[in-house]
């Protein structure tokens, strides 16, 4: 369990986080999204007690990272895949991580295998790909087989086999039953990963919920009708106060589910061919929600188009 | 904290740089005494003439204690060690003490071996160390260098960045200290407290007017690099890593 | 010409030449001011003295030009900067020249800022400017930091890290070329051709010492050559050493 409490860190006059305030539960995926430079990364610093709060607190299962005894074996994190000395191997960057607490020397040897980066192990970090890069950094957050994994943005950057590594990696975690906590800006990603979403921009929170919930709040949820004939189901839907809209050959209803919608066609002896729930797409939710607070927009003429779009450069 | 300090020790020596000034310091040391060696003229061979390198080490060495800190920020580790143990002055305790660890057996090597090839060369009795100032001008050489390494690691801390703190820490022994001296009136007052002018006191011995005898000279020495460490100490564990 | 710019812009969008410069000289400046405050009747103030901490400020600058090159090498603008203009010795060639322009310009504020704070602060001392020497003294410090700063460059090319490369200057300059001197009877020789203490000659060299204090400025040169073939040899020190490291740029992977 991570509890942010009115988290807060200003650099001079610029709120980086601003008040924020969340809580990620035991046992589950939790995505942290928010648009670059909404503050997910300094948060995460906060988390790991590397910058202090300027205000409010974060803790872990109760405790503030600096009071973790031991702290490898309670959190793992990844948050640079590059916070390694080039000239230093894979190996003996996990020795002295694992040397640290007090981890036995075997066991950065099982790290290395879990992650596939055993033929490669004493080779210097410095020549490493973004992705194995990345697999050395998560081998650094398993090390001490913590019940809570931070990753900053784990698939930045991979190419489509790394991304589908790492979220598989992200669902085997969840199914041991370990807590993660993982950002990113890419909403389909979270999608595929999270269960539960933190959602901040320009450094406050903007909701927090399951993803389920988030995408059905943000989103409209409409059903989709289409059938030979449906002037009188029309007419039936606006009587019950139902909006309804033409959508070339199909009726788009607002405001009422499948069920419904299917009793009043009984009702009204309509033939339907279709009747299916319409969900709003991850991406549009994220829109809606964080549209206000994309901190660079792009000026590009026709609608919003956040900065989101750009591949995050940290 | 025997922890702390075999962390620090794997990361120190899984690096090459420590390696390369070990090299670099013990081949410049040595070098020189053999060159002393091979061209002394008038005179028997002495034990000071073997320690002419100990400067050039202990530069060397100074930049190494400097890089063990800065390159942790250069590349971020610093975040990852402080990951693993949050407890930040320790983590830079133990740093300091291997490092420092390092610097003194580096010294030690130095010393003795620039002796023992002087000796080999052109050795006489007179170069037999016999007395305490002999002894303090080989032997002492590993402290002085050790407590150089605390200096140069609170200094690498407080700054951050090796071009800055390789400046700083070569810059001040070798131009401020020899310099302030030559400032009329006060100039020589000033330069009698300068930490690197005190230490050469401990090895090569206090001039009677000299306002410490040898060994207060190096508790002086010790005295800065402790001052300076705390301080770092204090920065480094109010600043954001 | 658009080489030049493009070094300068690079030169001056980064905050270190502006910090260095500074530092630069207040150090030169405040040890002129210094040197000028504490002058007695035992040890009178005279233009070589109010050029006691050209040293100081060869030292800044030299940190200044080496980090104009291993920065970009640090921060892999080098690459970018290879991919704008592949050619590589005249981009090099370009930075040495800003960088050099930079500090002569340093060196000269120096040198006349320190001349002319201890004018201010003793005016009954005569501190004109007359004779050949004394214009050296002063005028030559631009000079001898612009060739330094080329010298910089190179090391910083050939070496590629910062700390490498201002550990090998500053030592070089502060450590071994005094310290030869202690070598048994070849020190002294050798000393004599060591490139710095043959351009220090420049500033601090015969003919015409005008009576000078050992203890007053920046310690003479011993080197045997004349003030100006010294600094000419110092020049073709640092066109050397630069050519070495245009020829290992260009064939080295950026």
């Amino acid at each position: 369990m991570i509890e942010a409490v009115g988290l807060t860190k200003s650099y001079g006059k610029t709120l980086a986080v601003d008040n924020l305030s969340f809580s990620v539960p035991t046992g589950r995926v939790t995505g942290f999204l928010g648009p670059n430079g909404a503050g997910k990364s300094t948060t995460m610093r906060m988390i790991l007690g590397l910058d202090t709060p300027t205000g409010g607190s974060a803790l872990i299962d109760g405790k503030r990272y600096r009071d973790l005894h031991q702290p490898l074996r309670t959190v793992g994190a990844l948050l640079d895949a590059k916070w390694v000395h080039p000239n230093r191997s894979a190996r003996a960057h996990l020795q002295w991580l694992a040397r640290s607490n007090k981890l036995p020397a075997k066991r950065v040897d099982e790290v290395l295998e879990i992650v596939g980066l055993t033929a490669v192990a004493n080779k210097r970090a410095g020549g490493f790909s973004l992705g194995m890069s990345q697999r050395l950094g998560i081998a650094a957050a398993l090390l001490g087989d913590p019940q809570v994994l931070l990753f900053d943005e784990p698939v930045n950057g991979l190419d489509p086999e790394g991304i589908l590594w790492i979220r598989k990696f992200m669902h085997r975690l969840a199914e041991e039953g370990r807590t993660v906590f993982v950002s990113s800006h890419l909403l389909s990603e979270m999608a595929l990963t999270a269960q539960e979403l933190v959602v901040i921009g320009r450094g406050k929170l903007i909701s927090q919920s399951s993803t389920e919930d988030f995408v059905a709040q943000a989103t409209e949820n409409t059903v989709r009708v289409r059938g030979p004939r449906l002037t009188d189901l029309r007419a039936a839907l606006a009587q019950a106060g139902v909006s309804t809209r033409d959508e070339g050959e199909n009726l788009v209803v607002s405001g009422m589910d499948c069920a419904d919608i299917g009793e009043l066609a009984a009702r009204t002896q309509t033939v339907l061919h279709e009747l299916s729930p319409q969900r709003g797409s991850l991406e549009e939710a994220f829109m809606q929600l964080t549209g206000d607070s994309v901190e660079y927009h792009t000026e590009i003429a026709d609608g919003p188009t956040p900065a989101t779009l750009v591949p995050a450069g940290k | 904290m025997t922890t702390l300090l075999a962390t620090e020790r794997i990361k120190l020596f899984t690096t090459r740089s420590p390696w390369w000034s070990a090299f670099l310091a013990l081949g410049l040391t040595i070098g020189f005494a053999a060159l002393v060696g091979l061209n002394h003229s008038g005179g028997p061979l002495l034990v000071e003439h073997s320690q002419f390198g100990t400067q050039f080490g202990l530069m060397v060495v100074s930049v190494m204690a400097a890089l063990a800190i800065t390159t942790e920020y250069r590349f971020a580790t610093i975040r990852a060690t402080f990951q693993a143990v949050p407890k930040r002055t320790s983590v830079l305790v133990a740093k300091t003490a291997v490092v420092a660890i390092l610097a003194a057996v580096i010294g030690e090597v130095a010393a003795f071996g620039s002796w023992l090839t002087a000796y080999a060369i052109d050795g006489g009795p007179e170069m037999a160390i016999t007395t305490g100032a002999d002894w303090r001008m080989v032997a002492g050489v590993g402290l002085v260098f050790a407590v150089t390494a605390v200096i140069a690691v609170a200094v690498g801390t407080l700054v951050r960045q090796s071009a800055g703190a390789i400046s700083i820490l070569l810059i001040w022994p070798l131009l401020v200290e020899n310099l302030v001296v030559l400032i009329p009136g006060v100039g020589a007052n000033i330069h009698d407290w300068m930490p690197f002018t005190v230490a050469s006191r401990f090895l090569n011995g206090a001039e009677p007017i000299a306002p410490m005898g040898p060994w207060a000279s190096l508790a002086y020495f010790t005295g800065v690099a402790a001052v300076l460490l705390v301080a770092a100490l204090a920065v480094a564990n109010k600043r954001d890593a | 010409m658009t080489l030049l710019a493009v070094e300068r812009i690079k030169l001056f969008t980064t905050r270190s030449p502006w910090w260095c410069t500074l530092i630069a000289l207040a150090l030169t400046v405040g040890f002129g001011a210094l040197m000028a405050g504490t002058a007695d009747a035992t040890e009178p103030l005279n233009i070589a003295a109010t050029q006691f901490g050209y040293g100081f400020g060869l030292v800044v600058v030299m940190v200044m030009a080496t980090l104009a090159i291993t920065t970009e090498y640090r921060f892999s603008t080098i690459r970018a900067t290879f991919l704008a203009v592949p050619n590589r010795p005249s981009t090099l060639v370009a930075k040495a020249t800003v960088v050099a322009i930079m500090a002569a310009i340093i060196g000269e504020l120096a040198a006349f800022g320190s001349w002319g704070i201890a004018s201010v602060i003793k005016p009954d001392i005569d501190l004109t400017i007359n004779t050949a020497y004394e214009w050296r003294a002063v005028a030559g410090v631009g000079l001898v930091y612009a060739l330094s700063a080329v010298v910089a460059v190179a090391v910083g090319v050939l070496v590629r890290h910062s700390a490498g490369a201002i550990a090998v200057l500053l030592i070089w300059n502060q450590l071994v070329e005094p310290l030869v001197q202690l070598i048994p009877k070849v020190g002294d020789d050798i000393h004599k051709w060591m490139p710095f203490n043959i351009a220090n000659k420049l500033i601090t060299g015969d003919p015409d010492p005008t009576a000078r204090n050992v203890l007053q400025g920046p310690p003479p040169s011993d080197a045997v050559l004349g003030p100006w073939p010294a600094i000419g040899v110092f020049a073709a020190f640092a066109a050397v050493l630069l050519g070495i490291a245009i020829v290992v740029a260009n064939r080295r992977d950026a």
